[in-house]
């Protein structure tokens, strides 16, 4: 198991810097730059901006400054807001964003596991077809159209929660970000859970309980809930780390100041420092999050061994 | 002579009369399950009477996607309501121009973006998938470790980079869109490769001395075909929000050409003056959604090998 585990790791490094190094190209290789859209400046004073952060280099020497602070743990300068480091944005933001996801993530796997479980165990009835109809209404309503849903309907006609702000995570301006956020989850997760759920408990060790005459709870969450979780936790892995870096959605219309419009912002007005930051992020969290499904997969299902 | 003669025809008119006993093949017998599922048929059939109404309905309205109505404009809150009299069925936009013809445009842009964007990640996904999987070993090891680096890159990371190298030009972000989901195409295709490559025929053909890029396309690829058909109607669905998406970050199609994303992104900012600039777009959208969902359930369910 821990030879498995430094493997991974080891693994990791490889595919991080390569993530690193296409996604520096890339950036660099879209027309435009961080200083171009601005009123334009007298040229001296573009050159020296330029100067400054290293863009009158080539991009390789660029690319090799990056790296250089890479290594010393330095995610750059922020092009577009000026006097902050990468760093300090990062760790502005991404909290609020993982607090967002994380209650998501609860909500979501709770509700979805249960819409599952139920729709599968009372499959084409009337049980059935209401709770995924339900479950379904988070890929039909996408949260784009839900945030604004919300806040008309919580705030403005309601005026039971406030429309936006953060105020440092109280929980009447996290619930809208929750719910906006968590129903295309809970939809995916439920589906999920019916589908793997119909398939164990037509399996013969599920028949073997009943003929023991086994309670129908202890058959549903000693025996089968455990099988029916390996395809719904493969999912959940990348959709963990989805849900914690958090939405632009999310952030533009709750001003919840996450890290979801940085990464849009950045990308849109070439702030290649910020887009690098985020990317790195993602692309850390999602290796990392594979690595623990895996050993998740061990764990549960005694067929696995590393 | 003559006896023979009335024998031989007798044999035959009775041969005629004898219906043939036949086997059912897999696609008969999906077909038969598949008409048997209300929900998915119904889903077609409504499918099939949005995409008409998207393509004719134009036609049926004397307006254009870009005519400004000034009248209208200058009272939306009154005058722009849905209304039979003055042709704007489903009420005007802010701007005044009608909610009716650009909704059908919109869901022309939507549906073909949908479509085609799952044509171009169907098409690299399976050849990707089943490359991978037949040739196996080393090969199969690097272009599954390509596969993985891919899918930790932020999703709209690509989508953006994309649409800025290649302009807004709205073909090239159904092949940007198309070209970044088919991951997890090739990834299942891989799956059932594996499964599929040490099976009987594709040794009989390995043996007849059939090259490799003619077994997978010839043999392989036709036989992941179902799951592929699958797949692709969950896809398309996930291409028209992806699209939305693009759309409300405004990096979509341009004006005054619409989709149903941009246009849900519109009504969702005049929501409390002009609630049906909001709905109608976003009922079809819901509907469609819904459609597709239930048409890749109900088909999942007739291909399924294993639920016969």
């Amino acid at each position: 198991m821990l030879t498995f585990i430094s493997k991974r790791i080891l693994e990791a490094i490889p595919t991080l810097l390569i993530l690193i190094t296409v996604s520096f190209f890339l950036m660099h290789s879209a027309p435009g730059s961080p200083f171009s859209s601005e009123r334009t400046l007298p040229p001296e004073v573009l050159a020296n901006i330029n100067a400054k952060y290293h863009l009158d280099e080539p991009v390789i020497n660029q690319y090799f400054y990056y790296l250089g602070g890479l290594l010393q743990g330095d995610l750059g300068p922020s092009f577009r807001y000026k006097d902050f480091t990468i760093n300090e944005l990062i760790a502005q933001s991404f909290p609020v964003s993982a607090e967002i996801g994380i209650w998501s993530f609860l909500v979501a796997m709770l509700i979805g596991v249960g819409c599952g479980v139920i729709a599968a165990l009372r499959q084409n009835s009337w049980w059935d077809y209401s709770v995924m109809g339900f479950a379904n209404l988070g890929i039909v309503l996408p949260n784009f159209v839900l945030a604004p849903l919300c806040i008309l309907f919580f705030s403005i006609y309601n005026h039971w929660l406030p429309p936006g702000g953060w105020n440092g995570g109280a929980w009447p301006y996290l619930v809208m970000p929750v719910i906006a956020m968590s129903t295309s989850y809970i939809a995916q997760i439920a589906r999920i859970t019916r589908g793997s759920m119909i398939e164990t408990m037509h399996s013969n060790f599920i028949r073997t309980a009943r003929a023991k005459g086994l309670p129908k709870y202890r058959i549903i969450f000693q025996h089968a809930l455990r099988p029916a979780m390996l395809p719904v936790i493969s999912y959940l892995g990348p959709a963990f780390v989805g849900i914690v870096t958090g939405s632009v959605i999310v952030d533009v219309y709750f001003g919840t100041g996450g890290i979801g419009q940085h990464f849009i912002n950045g990308a849109l007005n070439r702030d290649y420092s910020m887009v690098m930051g985020v990317t790195i992020l993602v692309g850390t969290l999602t290796i990392l999050f594979n690595a623990v499904v895996d050993i998740l997969y061990a764990v549960i299902d005694p067929k696995i061994r590393y | 002579m003559m006896t023979t003669k009335d024998k031989v025809q007798a044999v035959e008119q009775f041969a005629e009369k004898v219906v043939e006993v036949e086997g059912r093949s897999l696609w008969q017998d999906a077909r038969r399950r598949f008409f048997s599922n209300h929900a998915a048929v119904t889903s077609l059939i409504v499918l099939a009477i949005i995409a008409a109404i998207a393509l004719v309905g134009p036609f049926f309205s004397q307006w254009n996607y870009d005519d400004i109505d000034w009248e209208a404009l200058s009272d939306i809150a009154v005058l722009g309501r849905p209304n039979i009299e003055n042709g704007h069925y489903f009420g005007t936009d802010t701007l005044g121009r009608d909610i009716f013809v650009r909704t059908m445009q919109g869901g022309q842009i939507s549906l073909l973006v949908g479509i085609m964007g799952s044509a171009v990640a169907i098409v690299i996904g399976t050849l990707y998938g089943a490359a991978s999987g037949y040739i196996g070993g080393r090969v199969d090891s690097v272009m599954m470790r390509f596969l993985e680096i891919l899918n930790s890159f932020p999703f709209m990371f690509f989508v953006i980079i994309l649409m800025t190298l290649f302009g807004r030009h709205i073909f090239l972000i159904f092949v940007a869109i198309g070209a970044i989901s088919w991951l997890d195409m090739a990834r299942i295709v891989r799956g059932q490769t594996l499964s599929l490559k040490n099976k009987e025929y594709i040794e009989a053909a390995y043996a007849c001395g059939v090259s490799t890029p003619k077994i997978i396309l010839r043999h392989i690829v036709p036989n992941v075909l179902g799951i592929v058909v699958v797949y692709a109607t969950l896809l398309v669905p996930n291409m028209i929000l992806l699209e939305s998406f693009i759309s409300f970050l405004g990096l979509g199609v341009q004006e005054p050409m619409t989709s149903w994303g941009a246009l849900i992104s519109e009504g969702a900012q005049n929501m409390e003056i002009a609630i049906w600039q909001l709905a109608w777009p976003l009922g079809f959208l819901v509907v469609t959604l819904f459609c597709f969902n239930f048409l890749g359930d109900g088909l999942r369910d007739a291909l399924d090998p294993k639920d016969r």
